[in-house]
């Protein structure tokens, strides 16, 4: 055979053939899924399995998957109403998440029963949605942190924790670590943040904190999507901090978890939102990101009785499978959690209505009046794994605890005991920030 | 007057009350923009030889990124999978030679520039279906931690990585100046019509620039995808190089060289010294202002070529 330019091509192609034909593409099972007769409850699933925070949006995706599969084929859906889900790729696009929004609102026996945008901007565009359509929103600590307060914001949800209920956390766990909150005084916290308005989230929470215990607040802004961290790292060099929050997002977290290690920040001090907490923040770098914490408001790992649920109903016992589906990270747990409260709320919507599929005004109810107790965690499997929940008509947020995990090279571990929030601070803040959503919208509270 | 001592009076003062931190800074910047200008050159090359304004090449760096680290994943030795990945660009640069650019010959820039704007999205989707979306490590050996010269610290990662863009840009330079086909490469650049009258094959040209552009874009792939793991967000990427490529000009090597410097050593000074009393974040935008102020001075680029025409 002549050897030019061309033939290297074509054997090159074949070669990689070879090489992914023993296991190349990474698989997809099918995202959308009809049961067969009978009566269907349908959840819509905005999800992003493409573009920049794909690697946080595949878990999440995975989870709700197949906590719903699991819920099917384990207790055969919820008394007796199967479930159905389809997703809608939003690529963590404000526009495409409202387009999937319009799309799968109406799909089902139905409509939707509820949605979880799965992105503070997306929520942000919902919720005026949210009344008109009657289809509850549950942003499962993320979003509008004042639709905590459910006078003004009846068809918004956010439990079991928000921004400002973890940033206050933070400095709680801070103050225990030196010693009392007495001891903040003279320290320094640096806040390094995404530079939009999920970044800016805790800012005023912080600096409300910094004014009560004179701790000095450093804040830097991160821009979009934060690949290039170099200056922001050199100001923190200059500045010497004693602890850094982090509240970023995507790539903004890998890099800065690498700058942080590269220039020697003892990284027990260095804590993350949820959003900077999961494998895929901390595998990138390497062994640097050894010690690193992030808040969390729910466990990681497989030993969870619904994990194991999961692996023997939905993967049949198949390990490698599930790994390979994201099973038992920390994503993946979230969506399983929030896969949980939206069948959960069904159910306690279906014990007003009836066993059968519940339209979205329904499954409101069934939001405001969930209760999960310690017993009821334990039956779902997830006694430990979350904290108890009790929502209420005036509190869409519950507990709003918090516990500190840490990364040890291979896995999180928890790092604290569950944090409760300042709450005489936060819960006067949901309220005015509440108050005042409602009068710039002509909403009047409702009596709760 | 406060106004006036914030924006030019205390910056200075905080410059020149620490000069080892200033020194850090430009240091850092330096780094920094060598590793925009080794993404800024994948642009020049192909803009040098053939006009077209590239939109793809964040998405090859994408590309060519994940192609190395999946073949790694999959047990493929580094040099190998180093090698394949090369072969891997060289194919796509001939599938894009066959299947668009020879089809658009003779047509505008514009027409060409939309088409690449279309091969970026096709890359991205293809890499990440082929490849998967999660974020990939990758480890190519060089400590992370700084080393002090003169009592400054340098990462070292990030001078290895300076270092290697360098060898880069010396092996390009040989390329072009030393080799019948960079003489070739040069001929076309300057006159299309005058090379294939002298018998010089243009769409062999093509394809060799393609694929040295892809070869760039492996380079720039393994640099920044070691520092962030490799993902969809290094397609974005290429939007650091634009500013380099509007300072240095389109169709000059050592524009994108000392453009990158430039903009590395201004927007970590900008952000550094002016960043806090703006609100922070405004590296971004302060080099495509950099950029603009350069070409209020120098329309084609402190580099690129004048532009003449004759009436």
């Amino acid at each position: 055979m002549k050897i030019n330019l061309k033939n290297i091509i074509w054997i090159t192609m074949a070669v990689l053939a070879l090489v992914l034909s023993s296991g190349g593409c990474e698989k997809k099972d099918g995202g959308s899924k009809q049961a067969g007769g009978g009566q269907e409850q349908f959840f819509p699933m905005l999800v992003y399995r493409t573009g920049p925070y794909a690697p946080s949006g595949i878990p999440v995706a995975n989870g709700f998957r197949d906590y719903y599969d699991l819920v099917n084929k384990r207790d055969g859906g919820i008394n007796g109403v199967k479930i159905t889900w389809e997703e809608c790729e939003t690529e963590y696009n404000t526009k495409l998440g409202v387009e999937c929004y319009e799309r799968l609102k109406n799909k089902g026996d139905n409509g939707a029963t509820l949605f979880n945008p799965f992105s503070t901007g997306i929520t942000y565009q919902l919720i005026p949605k949210a009344a008109v359509d009657k289809i509850p929103i549950h942003s499962m600590g993320y979003g509008r942190t004042s639709a905590a307060d459910g006078r003004v914001f009846e068809w918004v949800f956010n439990f079991p924790t928000t921004y400002w209920s973890q940033a206050s956390a933070f400095v709680k766990y801070v103050g225990s670590q030196e010693g009392g909150m007495d001891k903040l005084k003279g320290k320094k916290i640096a806040l390094v943040y995404h530079n939009s308005a999920y970044g800016k989230e805790p800012i005023a929470t912080l600096e409300k904190l910094a004014e009560q215990h004179g701790y000095d607040l450093k804040q830097l802004a991160v821009d979009h999507p934060g690949q290039e961290q170099k200056s922001t790292w050199l100001q923190i060099r200059q500045y010497s901090p004693d602890w850094i929050f982090m509240w970023g997002w995507g790539v903004m977290n890998q890099v800065a978890i690498k700058e942080a290690a590269a220039i020697g920040f003892p990284m027990d001090r260095f804590i993350g939102v949820w959003w900077s907490g999961s494998e895929s923040d901390v595998v990138p770098a390497g062994e640097g990101a050894k010690g690193y914490k992030a808040g969390a408001f729910h466990a990681s790992g497989g030993e969870w009785p619904v994990l194991q649920d999961v692996l023997k109903h939905v993967y049949n016992g198949d390990m490698e499978k599930a790994r390979a589906n994201n099973w038992g990270e920390v994503l993946y747990n979230r969506a399983i959690v929030n896969g949980m409260y939206n069948v959960e709320s069904v159910r306690t919507a279906q014990a007003k209505f009836g066993n059968r599929t519940v339209k979205g005004e329904e499954v409101r109810w069934g939001l405001e009046n969930l209760n999960l107790t310690q017993e009821r965690l334990k039956e779902l499997g997830m006694d430990g794994f979350v904290q108890p929940v009790k929502i209420t008509c005036a509190d869409h947020e519950s507990g709003g605890s918090v516990f500190i995990q840490q990364w040890d090279g291979s896995k999180w571990n928890p790092a604290s005991e569950w944090i409760s929030p300042i709450s005489e601070l936060v819960r006067p803040m949901i309220e005015a920030d509440a108050a005042s959503y409602a009068k710039e919208n002509g909403i009047t509270p409702r009596g709760c | 007057m406060e106004l006036l001592n914030t924006f030019f009076v205390a910056p200075f003062a905080s410059m020149f009350g620490s000069p080892l931190f200033l020194a850090e800074v430009i240091i850092g910047g330096l780094l920094t923009g060598v590793l925009y200008s080794l993404v800024a050159l994948g642009f020049v090359l192909i803009f040098k030889a053939s006009g077209v304004f590239n939109f793809s090449q964040g998405a090859m760096v994408l590309f060519a990124a994940l192609t190395l680290v999946g073949l790694m994943e999959r047990g493929v030795p580094v040099w190998l999978a180093l090698a394949l990945t090369v072969l891997v660009m060289i194919a796509l640069a001939w599938l894009i030679e066959r299947l668009m650019l020879s089809r658009l010959v003779n047509q505008e820039g514009i027409i060409l520039f939309m088409a690449t704007i279309g091969l970026s999205f096709l890359l991205e989707g293809f890499g990440q279906i082929f490849w998967g979306s999660n974020v990939k490590r990758l480890d190519i050996g060089i400590p992370n931690e700084s080393i002090h010269l003169a009592g400054i610290p340098i990462n070292q990662f990030d001078l290895f990585a300076a270092l290697m863009a360098a060898g880069v840009v010396a092996l390009l330079a040989v390329f072009f100046q030393k080799t019948p086909t960079g003489r070739a490469l040069r001929a076309v650049a300057d006159d299309h019509q005058a090379a294939l009258s002298i018998g010089i094959p243009l769409q062999r040209i093509w394809l060799i620039v393609w694929s040295v552009s892809g070869f760039v874009a492996i380079i720039a792939g393994v640099v920044w995808g070691a520092k962030s793991g490799v993902q969809f967000s290094l397609s974005l990427i290429a939007l650091k190089a634009l500013p380099v490529l509007i300072l240095g000009g389109f169709t000059s090597v050592p524009g994108a060289i000392v453009g990158g410097l430039i903009i590395g050593v201004g927007e970590k000074i900008a952000e550094i010294y002016w960043g806090p009393v703006l609100g922070g974040a405004i590296e971004n935008w302060f080099a495509y202002m950099l950029a603009m102020v350069f070409l209020m001075f120098r329309p084609q680029g402190l580099f690129g070529e004048r532009i003449i025409e004759r009436i």
